[in-house]
């Protein structure tokens, strides 16, 4: 169905051996050139990984919101709160299937690149050996044999290397319009709205918890009343009991006033 | 024989397999120039699928050329009638 075609390049050739060094320095510059569209690839599919991120880590919150919002009874805010999730989710998925397409462009010009790799080196040395042993009669069919293979395998690069940037470039674009929107705020306003308000509204109702919960120590506490004051009376008395044990002196000193008190009371 | 599949490398097919393959190229054919999209999609992925399974990999230091080249996986079939106008084949 698709013959190969050999390549135009032997149609202009004059002396084979020049020829064949130019034809190397070609390739050369190819392989660096697949080599770049790998690395290109490889940096979109980071930035689309990053911008997934992102994107996970605010419908995470939305999430803890919605459960933060139904354990204090507000199921509207719940209802808000994945409402919101659910436009990220489909966000989510669209940088997903884009993920995949890198990932599976990434390794298909990582195959080409190595296959290439191979088959440079390959033609070197037969380059090397043609060269040495040049004789005019030989030279065009072991050369036609070195350049037909080669250009093969450089033309498939060369589709591969144009396949990959056309894909890339597509990406970027579509990367760069959600970045600028995530730069904008425009997705935290999509995410939670201008002002956060779901977590506003979560933080009021949190606030208004934790002043009741206060509340209600500090009523307890003063239901209590005179306690505190009979436990220091306590603890005060017992370290006038048990004085000697620790530091002799000075307990000695400290425990006599105590009962000095209530004697010079007992006094009058 | 040696057949390329763009995109993935060449593999070293025997002849005798030849039939088999001629006659998914020629539905692949038909199915192109029906410009029937519907039939075009399984028989491509049929016809690789074949290549690959009874194909064995050339080794990547191999400088031959290929008897036969096919469109890659997702080749769509504008890019069929590229390679079938037979210029475009091999750029550069």
């Amino acid at each position: 169905m698709f013959r190969a075609k050999t390549n135009k390049v032997l149609d202009r050739m004059e002396d084979p051996r020049e020829t064949l060094d130019y034809s190397y320095q070609t390739q050369l510059e190819l392989l660096q050139k697949v080599r770049r569209g790998v690395a290109d690839v490889a940096t979109s599919r980071k930035r689309v990984e990053l911008q997934m991120n992102q994107l996970q880590q605010s419908s995470d919150k939305l999430d803890r919101q919605a459960r933060d919002a139904l354990s204090v009874g507000r199921e509207d805010l719940a209802r808000d709160a994945l409402t919101r999730k659910s436009g990220l989710q489909s966000q989510l998925n669209e940088l997903n299937t884009q993920y995949t397409t890198l990932q599976g462009e990434e390794e298909r010009l990582t195959g080409a690149s190595q296959r290439l790799q191979a088959k440079v080196e390959s033609f070197r040395t037969k380059k090397e050996t043609i060269k040495a042993t040049y004789t005019a009669a030989e030279a065009q069919t072991r050369i036609n044999e070195a350049f037909t293979g080669i250009s093969e395998e450089m033309g498939d690069v060369g589709l591969a290397i144009q396949r990959a940037e056309d894909k890339t470039e597509q990406m970027r674009a579509r990367a760069g319009a959600l970045d600028e929107l995530m730069a904008s705020g425009a997705i935290d306003d999509m995410v939670s709205g201008p002002r956060d308000d779901i977590q506003l509204e979560l933080d009021r109702m949190g606030a208004s918890h934790d002043v009741d919960a206060e509340l209600a120590r500090l009523k307890g506490e003063l239901s209590q009343g005179s306690a505190p004051r009979e436990i220091e009376a306590s603890a005060a008395s017992s370290d006038g009991a048990a004085p000697g044990n620790t530091a002799a002196t000075d307990g000695q000193a400290a425990s006599a006033a105590p009962p000095a008190g209530p004697q010079a009371g007992d006094g009058t | 024989m040696i057949v390329r599949i763009l995109g993935e490398g060449q593999l070293h097919v025997d002849d005798a397999a030849a039939r088999e393959l001629n006659e998914l190229d020629a539905k692949l054919e038909a199915a192109v120039e029906r410009n029937d999209e519907s039939s075009f999609r399984p028989v491509l992925d049929e016809l690789l699928a074949r290549v690959r399974a009874i194909g064995r990999p050339v080794e990547p230091g191999a400088l031959e050329p290929s008897e036969l080249i096919l469109p890659g996986e997702g080749a769509t079939m504008e890019d069929v009638r590229k390679l079938l106008a037979g210029d475009g084949l091999i750029p550069g």
